[in-house]
């Protein structure tokens, strides 16, 4: 009888199971942004793990085993959607031998729901257009209304798989959306003065940003989504940046900074990195920080080229 | 809606207790066995009996507020938003067709090989894949292959992803996970042909496949990967089995061990071991025996135009033949460079005996340049050298245009 549990213990071991589970859910994100926002609504309720980091190119994540292991263990995935991680995931997933997180059951939260969506195609796509997406612009998580959006679905979720802290992750939804709410404000003030700006982007990554910020973007470095800039289509972004008396230049911090900089330096636009993913800096540290750092980065290159 | 549905239901029975309780002044209640029926008695008792009951749910419903208010903020439950209203309303009826895609690779080759004749260009294979969830339980992968020779299933198996105990299976015909190479589909290799000595060990051109069982299991080492695969296949597989019954099987085993030995650098570590019958005589054997190594170096901040890769495999195939053992091994080793968001460099090195008789050894090198104008489409060129056994050397040059329509699935790591 004694030695049941050592036997018990031995087979667990054996098979590669957690011989003793820990309380903390676990939540495994796509994007630091919702590792982040997970983090805040769960508290030391729950442990988070980002695939992504906040200066990597989202789209292109490598399928790595270690990641297999991260989700083989996981009782929540939150995911951008929008096939925005469709270069990657779908393996992962499968490899995970985690029925939990498989899209359909309750650890599969897809974080687009409810949000924002901008430029979802009406006319027939073709990939002559470039590396378009079908459903829609999957940078959405940089409209702070949209993270609100992400918040709320998070905590419902977290909700359901762990109903004991559901008084828990209300309040710290509450208390989320109260700050969101206040630094709603002050971004918005802080970005008031440059209403109505034109502003050149890399690749499309900012129509949620630009919307919510009112800021108009006229033109991509990219000549089409994920095609590398051409000297033909700089010459036009060029001629476009003067013509239209175009104060900055937004590139992501994974782009090569060439094309950019050669454009800066012919046109007097500045260039300016603006972060989309929470991690993308050390000071980064969660989602309300990444728009305090983006927009007051925005505010000040603004103001000095007015 | 459900109160009038009551009263009407039950008016007539309603009216006679209310008359009832009239007569006997009896204390309002529903008595539906007192004698006389007194209705006006029987509706006011049924009515006090709402209220009461309303009463009671409204004084639920005032303390659940009431301690809703007093706990901090937390207003209510969080409930999720909304769903969105669906992308693309149209082709509702295609939403459960499966992925489908269609993979091109044609060829051009200059200069002479006696020994393995390509011709000068070729459509040499249509890769047409249809991938899709089957079920809660399962999901399907079909590759079927045209090439010149026509038209074959390449792979084409059902994955069961719902397996207690985190087993993960795949029946049906599947590329054998005998080292790293063997079990990725051409468009996914970083050169324009396979290495030889997978050719000249492991069935040639096409590589091991067999029809059959594989099933894996992770088993965590600390942070490190480590997962085993075990498959059971029929005894023929093109080029490399042969079986003289269908009981004579091939089996092929796996260890996978992979870990990050920083956030952009990751080594992979694979141990393989495969047996089958070789059809020489019936009790005849071919031994397969594999080492692979993969080193990958990308930085993620700068991984759109920087990356490292250095990779090598090690074959000995041991063939029991009536005139004795042959034991032949193989290796390549091969680095591959990212130069600029759509441009690679590789180099590769190889050299191999051959499986059928073990003295006579080949080797080359290849040198080659990858253009990458999309995510869909792909131009490469591989100067490449074979020095044969028979004192035979070749120079050739393969061009490559690679492109795909439809689903772009994930890439493999």
């Amino acid at each position: 009888m004694r030695s049941a549990p050592r036997i018990s213990l031995l087979i667990a071991l054996a098979l590669g199971l957690p011989a003793a589970g820990s309380a903390k859910l676990q939540v495994v994100s796509t994007l630091q942004d919702f590792a982040a926002l997970a983090q805040a609504i769960g508290g030391d309720r729950v442990e988070t793990f980002a695939l992504a980091k906040g200066y990597q190119d989202p789209h292109f994540v490598d399928a790595k085993p270690s990641f297999v292991l991260r989700l083989s263990r996981a009782d929540l995935l939150v995911v951008a959607g929008l096939e925005l991680e469709i270069g990657y995931l779908p393996p992962l997933i499968d490899q995970s031998r985690n029925q939990r997180i498989h899209p359909g059951n309750p650890g599969y939260l897809d974080a687009s729901a409810g949000c924002e969506i901008l430029q979802r195609p009406t006319t027939p796509i073709t990939r002559a257009m470039g590396d378009v997406h079908p459903y829609g612009n999957p940078h959405y998580w940089t409209d702070p209304e949209n993270g609100r959006t992400i918040a709320r679905s998070i905590a419902a979720r977290l909700s359901e798989l762990d109903p004991a802290g559901a008084a828990d992750f209300a309040r710290n939804l509450a208390e989320f959306e109260r700050r969101l709410d206040l630094k709603l404000a002050e971004w918005r003030a802080k970005l008031a003065p440059f209403a109505g700006t034109k502003v050149v982007t890399y690749h499309d990554s900012w129509p949620n940003l630009a919307k919510r910020f009112d800021l108009d973007v006229i033109g991509y470095i990219e000549p089409k989504p994920g095609i590398p800039p051409s000297p033909s289509h700089t010459l036009e972004i060029i001629n476009l940046i003067r013509r239209e008396k175009v104060p900055v230049v937004l590139i992501e911090p994974y782009f090569d900074s060439r094309t950019p900089d050669h454009i800066a330096q012919q046109t007097g636009a500045k260039v300016v990195t603006l972060y989309p993913s929470v991690g993308g800096r050390p000071e980064i540290g969660d989602y309300l920080a990444l728009f305090d750092y983006d927009v007051s980065a925005l505010a000040a290159a603004l103001a000095s080229q007015k | 809606m459900i109160v009038p549905s009551l009263l009407r239901r039950r008016r007539p029975r309603a009216a006679a207790a209310l008359a009832t309780a009239l007569a006997l002044g009896a204390p309002l209640g529903a008595q539906p066995s007192a004698p006389p029926p007194d209705p006006v008695a029987e509706l006011r008792a049924e009515i006090a009996q709402l209220r009461a009951e309303y009463a009671a749910q409204l004084a639920a419903l005032e303390a659940r507020l009431a301690a809703l208010e007093a706990a901090p903020p937390g207003p209510e439950a969080p409930t999720a938003p909304p769903a969105p209203a669906p992308a693309a309303s149209a082709q509702t009826s295609s939403y459960f067709n499966p992925a489908i895609s269609l993979i091109g690779n044609f060829f051009a080759v200059a200069g002479d090989n006696e020994n393995e004749s390509r011709p000068i260009a070729e459509l040499s294979e249509v890769e047409l894949g249809f991938q899709a969830v089957i079920d809660p339980y399962a999901k399907g992968d079909i590759f079927v292959a045209f090439g010149e020779e026509g038209a074959e299933v390449e792979e084409g198996y059902v994955t069961f992803t719902a397996l207690p105990a985190q087993f993960l299976a795949r029946v049906g015909r599947v590329l054998a996970t005998f080292g790293k190479t063997n079990s990725q589909h051409m468009h996914y290799l970083p050169w324009a042909d396979k290495p030889l000595p997978l050719v000249s060990l492991l069935g040639g051109e096409e590589g091991w496949r067999g029809d059959g069982l594989s099933v894996s299991r992770i088993f965590p080492i600390g942070e490190t990967f480590s997962e085993l695969t075990v498959e059971a296949f029929r005894g023929d597989a093109e080029g490399l089995f042969e079986a003289a019954d269908r009981n004579d099987l091939a089996y092929n085993s796996h260890l996978k061990l992979f870990r990050d030995l920083s956030e952009a650098a990751n080594l992979e570590l694979g141990l393989s071991w495969g047996t089958g019958p070789n059809g020489s005589t019936p009790d005849a054997r071919t031994d397969l025996a594999g080492l692979d190594l993969t080193w990958r170096w990308k930085p993620l901040r700068t991984a759109h135009h920087r990356g490292f890769t250095l990779r090598g495999e090690l074959l000995q195939s041991d063939r029991e033949t009536p005139d004795g053992d042959q034991r032949a091994l193989g290796w390549f080793a091969s680095a591959e460079a990212r130069l600029a968001r759509r441009w690679w460099a590789f180099g590769r090195l190889e050299s191999s005996e051959r499986a059928d008789d073990a003295s006579l050894r080949d080797e080359g090198f290849a040198l080659g340049l990858t253009f990458d104008p999309s995510e869909f489409s792909r131009l490469r060129a591989e100067y490449r050298q074979r020095r044969y056994a028979e004192d035979v050397t070749a120079d050739e040059l393969l061009m490559q245009l690679q492109f795909i329509l439809g689903a772009h699935g994930a890439h493999p790591f």
